[in-house]
């Protein structure tokens, strides 16, 4: 089983700042650069303790906002491709249908694979609805442009044979021709993240690793489409290297210490919602008819994604906002206590969905301190990953 | 995909509902669109706002007291088709001026209100071949302040009870039941959504062209301004008027960005007297 950790990098001296969004709007005057400095050189000592641990680093980007101080997903992985050097490095992801030039994205995504000496693996994420906002990319279409800007991608790093040229829907390039060239061949892993059934099939098409992200069990019914689509497309295999599950972790030398750095993880939970009302929604992010059929259910017309936690057997415990640690562990989002009970949850859950090969923890959160992470995420290497290692070899065999 | 309302329409007296296929009388690529026709008299072509197209009583009735009014639903809005290809303002100009010719109108009295506005004066720069005379009420689509200054709120940022707040003189003329909607009208509301934002997202609400095509303008004009419209205001409304040749300028109280919904009897008025003005001044000009 391979591990990565996941930290948002936030700021979260601006999370108690009376405001109704901690997204979008969110005046930086409430961010101190000093105190964001010593952030960030602390985040990048917790991606080098995860280099000496084996942990690999999962890094993502926002946009306007304190749940997120990493902006740009590249300059982070640009630093950590030099100041580690064994472990994987994932980018998920790259919002490509948000970015105005996908070139550009093949130029930066080519230097940090051969900065790193081939190891970055590659997401791409549409992105959470607001982020339209800031990026100023049409919701509209949205997916469209996500997939040309994929092609493009691709293209750009496939081509060796000097320029092409790009006349689409929404991208034109007379001559796109990257140097360096990715260090990895053709390109590396790709990455696409899915929330609902429906986006699983073409990444599943494409054979590319499925993220999953505050999901909870109903990873489960994605991971069955994604093994679905999978066998239609003439695969044998149990394609368990392409599918990921994403949770929240916390370790502690006893059960008492591991639940009360659960509770700081959760601070994620609590924030990571706080958005304006105008842009929890934008216009054609999803499609009219799943808006029309919430908002007759609901009256609201608020995105259509399901925010709900759901036990082991479907039934539904609560918002993802409003839970306690304890029900957040009830719904397959949390692995907290002692190393041993850790071991035990993650494993209970993969049987349960099925099994993947690739497993995220958000470790840190919040004000969760530089002590408590590292020490959760030291726990963690020691007592948890060697087991979880040794399960899924044995497993593979088995099977 | 169906997105055809089953529900049968708001009828008003002598009105007709019909899928308009262009194809059926012109060479153009298949387009489908929800067209409304009711009253007779000269003909009059309504353009709906960036929140699409209510057919009802008494705007609609007013005005087809007067006019043969026909009004469709723009391209994406309502249950009119959007073709993929279809992506800008001047889509929709075209396909309208593909109409007029299809449906052999002459003397066409365009009256674009807010985003209708927008369409009606990308059409008028473009060819008034078939218009006698142009009503913009509350219209958008030009830029006037300098770049640091928008000057149509930003609606795509602005949360429902406020926007209610800033569009209507009287909120409660905006508001939305979803609990009475049925299915096709809850499709409707958010084709519409998605639909101005394709046409109006970026660069917001206007074309940076237009502004310099507005002078082509040759027949009479008249822009109508709901007074209490808070998301353009009145002197954005005395810019547009005043970049199209001979326009008049004229308010109407008690009525926000929709003076139609607001103020129907006045806004039909209005027009009337416009209509019978141009007919003299054309009169007297033979």
């Amino acid at each position: 089983m391979k591990i990565y950790h996941m930290t948002e990098e936030p700021y979260p001296d601006a999370w108690s700042v009376p405001a109704e969004s901690l997204r979008v709007t969110l005046p930086n005057k409430y961010c101190d650069p000093k105190i964001a400095s010593d952030l960030f050189h602390r985040y990048l000592d917790e991606w080098v303790l995860c280099d000496e641990l084996g942990i690999n680093l999962f890094i993502n980007e926002h946009h306007a906002t304190a749940t997120c101080m990493t902006s740009s997903v590249n300059v982070i992985l640009g630093i950590c491709a030099r100041i580690t050097k064994n472990v994987r490095m994932l980018c998920l992801g790259m919002p490509i249908g948000n970015r105005s030039d996908p070139v550009r994205v093949a130029e930066e995504i080519a230097i940090i694979d051969v900065i790193s000496r081939g190891r970055l693996d590659l997401g791409f994420v549409r992105g959470v609805p607001y982020e339209v906002v800031p990026s100023n990319a049409n919701p509209v279409r949205g997916v469209d442009r996500f997939w040309e800007a994929h092609d493009l991608i691709v293209k750009a790093m496939t081509s060796h044979d000097g320029p092409f040229s790009w006349e689409g829907e929404f991208y034109n390039y007379r001559s796109v021709n990257i140097w360096p060239r990715p260090y990895q061949q053709p390109h590396p892993p790709i990455w696409i993240s899915a929330n609902t059934p429906g986006s699983v099939r073409r990444i599943a098409e494409h054979a590319y690793v499925l993220g999953t992200v505050m999901t909870g069990y109903r990873a489960k019914g994605l991971f069955e489409e994604y093994r679905r689509v999978w066998r239609e497309t003439g695969h044998t295999s149990d394609p368990l290297d392409r599918l990921c599950y994403c949770s929240f972790v916390a370790v502690g030398k006893t059960e008492e210490e591991g639940l009360r750095r659960a509770d700081q993880v959760m601070q994620y939970l609590r924030s990571n919602a706080i958005v304006s009302d105008a842009f929890k929604n934008p216009p054609g992010y999803a499609p009219a008819v799943a808006n029309a059929q919430a908002f007759l259910k609901t009256g609201s017309i608020g995105l259509p994604q399901d925010h709900n936690l759901y036990d082991k057997d479907g039934t539904r415990i609560c918002l993802f906002r409003e839970a306690t640690v304890e029900q957040t562990m009830r719904g397959g989002l949390m692995f907290a206590g002692t190393a041993d009970q850790v071991y035990e949850q993650i494993i209970d859950f993969y049987q349960t969905v099925g099994g993947f090969e690739h497993f995220q923890m958000m470790a840190q959160a919040g004000s969760m301190s530089h002590e408590d992470t590292c020490d959760s995420l030291r726990l963690f290497a020691k007592y948890v990953k060697p087991r979880l290692e040794e399960f899924y070899a044995s497993r593979s065999v088995a099977a | 995909m169906c997105w055809t309302d089953e529900k049968k329409p708001r009828i008003l007296i002598g009105m007709t509902q019909t899928i308009f296929r262009t194809a059926d009388k012109l060479p153009l690529p298949r387009l489908s669109l929800e067209l409304y026709e009711a009253g007779s008299g000269p003909p009059l072509l309504f353009l709906h706002p960036e929140n699409g197209l209510r057919f009802e009583a008494p705007w609609a009735e007013d005005l087809a007291a007067h006019f043969r009014l026909i009004a469709p639903s723009h391209p994406g809005f309502g249950a009119s088709e959007l073709p993929r290809w279809m992506a800008t303002v001047d889509d929709l100009a075209y396909t309208y001026l593909d109409l007029l010719k299809a449906l052999e109108l002459k003397d066409v009295i365009v009256v674009g209100v807010g985003f209708g506005g927008w369409v009606a004066a990308e059409i008028a720069v473009r060819s008034t071949e078939r218009i006698s005379g142009l009503v913009l009420a509350n219209p958008v689509g030009i830029k006037v302040s300098d770049r640091e200054t928008r000057d149509i709120v930003d609606i795509f940022a602005t949360a429902q009870p406020e926007l209610l707040r800033l569009s209507y003189h009287d909120p409660a003329n905006g508001q939305v039941d979803a609990s009475a909607m049925t299915e096709g009208e809850a499709l409707t509301l958010f084709r519409n959504r998605e639909a101005i934002a394709l046409f109006a997202w970026s660069p917001y609400m206007h074309s940076p062209r237009l502004k310099y095509h507005l002078h082509r303008i040759d027949v009479p004009t008249l822009v109508l301004w709901g007074e209490s419209d808070q998301l353009v205001s009145q002197s954005y409304g005395r810019a547009f008027a005043a970049a199209i040749p001979g326009a008049r300028f004229e308010t109407v109280p008690a009525a926000g960005h929709f003076p139609h919904v607001e103020a129907p009897r006045l806004f039909a008025e209005r027009i009337l007297a416009f209509s019978n003005t141009k007919r003299a001044a054309k009169g007297s000009e033979s």
